[in-house]
């Protein structure tokens, strides 16, 4: 990659030094606190892009355009680790009918992040069904202490969402960097057990 | 709103994709992702003529390294329709992938890396 023009010309690019890239899928639904949690972590603005997502289970004729059509708005940010790894927070909503958006998503992922409400916890078994059901990605629970809402020990939290022993359960306000940070260790900590390494208290 | 199914939906644009792509819904190849870091090839080679106004944004967008989804969010264009572009433009050689997507999940190496730097801030 020698020919390649490595000169930042602004704050948005990478370092020189950074080879190689991760994501993160930061999933839950809509309100949860998924662009909270990225903007606290990222080391760039929260950045969003517009994708399409069509009805494709009728024959596409090119010649009369749109079909049913709805776009969905993925926020996304970045943050470099260690120096040469951009790690990538990619939030997405997690409802069945987004899957066809963020299935592609989930390839390569380091795992999934899912933000949850303890005031509205049953919009979260859509989300985790999902994950399930499409993907083998390690799994974390974390639980967005939003202030005025009740409080509940993570071990609740767990029995009420049927989640597996290992999944990391862990709860913050998510507006603070500190705990955002903590949420994506406990899910990369949870990766790397799964991958057969061990992990220092 | 309207489903659609698990493996058509996401490759599916409007019109106004196909016409900036040629008529294209994929890539030339399927290794972009949206963490894919992208650079552009700084060897003072001018993109043909004919080359589009998207194109161009692209490059001179990525001067550094961003990833494809970053690419897609500065030009105001959707990430499956920026990976046709930047596909085209990494087989022209105007474009390199500075990034090799893992296969499949992420190496233990790579995801002990990640919890040491998160540890680190």
């Amino acid at each position: 990659m020698g020919s390649a023009g490595s000169e930042p010309r602004s704050g948005r690019h990478l370092a020189p030094t950074v080879q190689r890239s991760v994501k993160v899928l930061v999933v839950g639904a809509y309100g949860v606190g998924k662009t909270t949690l990225i903007g606290a972590v990222s080391e760039i603005p929260v950045l969003s892009t517009e994708e399409t997502v069509t009805a494709a289970s009728v024959g596409v004729d090119p010649r009369l355009g749109e079909k049913s059509t709805t776009t969905v708005a993925m926020d996304f940010g970045r943050v470099t680790v260690g120096g040469a790894t951009a790690l990538y927070l990619f939030g997405t909503p997690g409802q069945k009918r987004f899957w066809d958006l963020w299935a592609g998503l989930a390839d390569g992922a380091v795992g999934a992040l899912v933000v949850v409400d303890t005031r509205r916890l049953e919009d979260s078994f859509e989300v985790l069904d999902q994950l399930e059901e499409h993907t083998r990605l390690p799994v974390a629970v974390v639980v967005n202490e939003f202030p005025d809402a009740p409080r509940h020990p993570p071990d609740a939290v767990r029995t009420a969402l049927d989640l597996p022993d290992d999944t990391p359960v862990v709860a913050g306000d998510l507006r603070e960097r500190r705990q955002a940070v903590e949420a994506l260790q406990a899910l990369v900590a949870h990766a790397v057990r799964r991958a057969g390494g061990s992990v220092a208290a | 709103m309207a489903t659609g199914t698990p493996t058509d939906g996401y490759r599916d644009h409007p019109v106004r994709s196909y016409v900036l792509t040629g008529g294209r819904a994929h890539p030339s190849r399927n290794t972009l992702r949206p963490e894919t870091l992208l650079c552009a090839v700084d060897d003072g080679r001018e993109l043909p003529v004919g080359a589009g106004r998207h194109e161009r944004a692209l490059l001179e967008t990525c001067r550094g390294t961003l990833a494809l989804a970053e690419l897609a969010a500065y030009l105001r264009l959707p990430t499956s329709l920026v990976a046709v572009l930047a596909s085209d433009l990494v087989d022209g050689g105007y474009l390199a992938i500075r990034s090799q997507a893992p296969h499949d999940l992420p190496g233990l190496d790579l995801l002990e890396e990640v919890l040491d730097g998160l540890r680190r801030f």
